[in-house]
């Protein structure tokens, strides 16, 4: 007997407090696997974020530091500027750490081509506290907050994070990709194998964003919920990879 | 066994059931510890084991094995 | 040098190599001399987009278990306190240095004392304090910066470096020599580097969402800051011994009293001066001493009466307690402070 698929030694033996369905699980463990198969579990340290993951340092198989809320690119930098350079440094963000309250610290980041990898889990809502609207949160989208659904008057438009990112001249990688069914996430896998390798080339910032659910604040099954991944926010937030540069510093 | 559940992690998500390309994934009628009905599979024989549960599954409940093909081939 | 300046080398001089900056006037002399200086001892200076994202660079260099510096002045200052929370709940060591101007909102940037609710009382969100030094002297700049490590270092907890626009931008003459070198960082087993086969992996947080966890980790604080206030108290006294009226004031204001002082004593008025050095753990036990045989007190500050609380609380009605601040950057003179005291002596005859 073979064994196809086993548990990653990247993850620890915690169970996850994520409700029923939540693809943080699976972004974890692509996260997890990735670190595994660099062997850099033992020189990695990880940013955990405010959100439903801000207990990601529960389930990371390796060094952990809690950020405060959208500062996780502002700690990720500290931490880099102090490492040696074989450590790898990863944030793990959701939409409304990084694209609100976070957005100066992760384009900042950026445009300083800082060489961490950024974990972004976009689902189009505030999770933790409820289901309320964030800046991803798709027109018509009725959260906590947009109750009668988002509206382009009111609330404004919701931003493309990877797109705005890949226009700054330091941003090395990004790409966008889904976890909706099980192709989509191995494309994921090799994305975020592909951010952490850029990042340990010493090539600079990359940003993997992936799209994510939340059953729980959508009203909706899981099953239903990777649906509306592909039939709602996939046409909005296209997949693909958005930015990719040769090395920081060698362009000229 | 091809493919084994750690039931005792599983939160009756169902993706693993809403992927599995041969149909063979069920929720058990009893609870597991946390209060869940736990993904299940009873016909073995019929799994093909292409992981898709398992890549699916959030919670890294489930492990896939693939028999060695002369196995396959007496089985 | 400018006192500015005599941070930055002071800092330099106790082994911090790592500088969060974001310009803020009366303090940018700090953040331009630690960009030009970090560099030449291999250390390393970042400019941050804010100052909330200097604060958190700093959680993270600290993190990472290396001596690691942020400055600012007071507005700058108020968005560090979210940071400043979260090293004092993650329990990690940075001095962060304020050089305060007048407020409220944008106020000026005219030297000023009014920042000392927000740095001696927490300051942010949450039951903690940070250990505060009020150097008066560009000298004592040099000293204390070496303590603010240390404390830092020794207690792991954010430190802060309290000063005023006057001290920042004055300039005096300062030896490095004299002052003992910090001892090397020691290895810090907490820190997030990488595990590399040291044992299970280690985590930096504040975060306990269950409650009797976060009340054990809030006692383990609270006895941390007991240790503080019995160990860490710093004191400046200055002809008390047959004093009959005491002056307490900090920083710049202590030296303007000090020359009021001087003067009154020849008058023949016996005033001393009691300056508090570390502003949190307050001295409070001396003043307290002093003021049961003191005839009076008199508070002078830069500030519309905030050193004064803790002041009465010490004093606990022992003796009379009277108040002369000047605010918006306004700097008391000489002869203001004079006057004061000869009201003083007035009062208390009535």
């Amino acid at each position: 007997m073979k064994t196809v698929f086993k548990r990653t030694t990247g993850l620890t033996d915690a169970e996850t407090h994520y409700c029923p369905g939540c693809t943080h699980g699976i972004i974890h463990r692509l996260v997890a696997e990735v670190l595994e198969e660099l062997d850099a579990l033992e020189t990695t340290v990880g940013v955990a974020s405010v959100g439903c993951s801000v207990l990601a340092y529960h389930y990371f198989n390796c060094d952990m530091t809690q950020a405060a809320h959208g500062r996780a690119p502002a700690v990720a930098t500290g931490l880099r500027r102090v490492l040696p350079e074989d450590r790898l440094v990863f944030t793990y963000q959701g939409d409304g750490d990084l694209a609100s309250i976070g957005m100066a610290e992760i384009v900042h980041a950026a445009a300083r081509g800082e060489n961490i990898t950024v974990i972004f889990v976009n689902n189009a809502i505030y999770g933790m506290t409820g289901g309320q609207m964030a800046p991803t949160t798709l027109l018509g989208q009725k959260t906590a907050t947009t109750p009668e659904g988002r509206s382009s008057q009111l609330q404004g438009l919701p931003i493309r994070v990877s797109e705005m990112l890949a226009t700054l001249d330091g941003a090395a990688y990004i790409e966008r990709v889904s976890t909706h069914d099980p192709v989509h996430v191995l494309k994921a896998k090799k994305a975020i194998k592909k951010s952490f390798e850029i990042q340990r080339n010493r090539q600079g910032f990359s940003m993997i964003e992936v799209l994510s659910s939340c059953s729980t604040n959508w009203g909706l099954t899981p099953e239903e919920s990777l649906k509306w991944i592909k039939s709602q926010m996939i046409p909005y937030y296209p997949l693909g990879i958005f930015k990719q540069q040769p090395c920081i510093g060698e362009e000229s | 066994m091809k493919v084994l559940f750690n039931e005792g992690w599983c939160k009756g998500c169902g993706l693993c059931i809403a992927f599995c390309p041969q149909e063979i994934i069920h929720l058990a009628e009893h609870l597991n510890r946390k209060g869940y009905r736990p993904a299940q599979v009873v016909d073995q024989d019929k799994c093909t084991s292409c992981a898709a549960c398992a890549r699916m599954c959030p919670d890294t409940v489930i492990t896939v094995y693939r028999p060695d093909r002369k196995q396959t081939a007496v089985s | 040098m400018k006192g500015n300046e005599v941070i930055g080398e002071a800092a330099v001089y106790a082994g911090c190599r790592y500088f969060f900056g974001y310009p803020i006037t009366p303090q940018s002399e700090l953040v331009a001399y630690m960009a030009k200086r970090l560099p030449e001892v291999g250390g390393c200076f970042l400019q941050a987009e804010s100052e909330i994202s200097a604060i958190n660079m700093v959680y993270g260099a600290a993190s990472a278990g290396v001596r690691v510096m942020t400055s600012s002045s007071s507005p700058g200052f108020s968005l560090k306190q979210e940071g400043i929370s979260y090293l004092a709940g993650a329990e990690l060591p940075a001095v962060i240095v304020n050089i305060a101007r007048g407020g409220p909102g944008l106020g000026n940037i005219q030297p000023s004392q009014a920042d000392y609710f927000q740095v001696t009382k927490g300051g942010g969100h949450g039951d903690y304090y940070t250990p505060v030094l009020a150097p008066s002297s560009l000298q004592e700049i040099v000293s204390l910066t070496r303590e603010a490590f240390r404390i830092a270092d020794e207690y792991r907890t954010p430190v802060i470096l309290l000063g005023d626009g006057m001290l920042g931008q004055m300039m005096e003459p300062v030896e490095f020599e004299d002052e003992k070198p910090l001892p090397k960082v020691r290895e810090k087993k907490w820190a997030t580097t990488g595990t590399k086969g040291d044992g299970p992996p280690k985590t930096i947080t504040s975060l306990d969402l269950n409650d009797t966890q976060l009340e054990i980790r809030n006692n383990t604080l609270q006895q941390k800051y007991a240790a503080i206030k019995e160990k860490e108290v710093r004191v400046d006294e200055y002809l008390l011994d047959d004093a009959a009226y005491a002056i307490v004031a900090y920083g710049t204001v202590a030296r303007i009293a000090r020359t009021a002082i001087d003067r009154a004593r020849k008058k023949g008025i016996a005033v001393g001066l009691i300056r508090p050095v570390s502003l949190w753990p307050f001295p409070a036990t001396i003043i307290s001493e002093y003021s049961s045989v003191l005839k009076a007190i008199l508070t002078v500050e830069m500030s519309a009466g905030q050193m004064i609380e803790d002041v009465r609380l010490a004093v606990e009605g022992k003796a009379p307690v009277f108040f002369y601040g000047r605010t918006g950057g306004v700097i008391p003179t000489v002869d203001e402070i004079l006057q004061q005291i000869d009201r003083l002596t007035e009062e208390v005859a009535i």
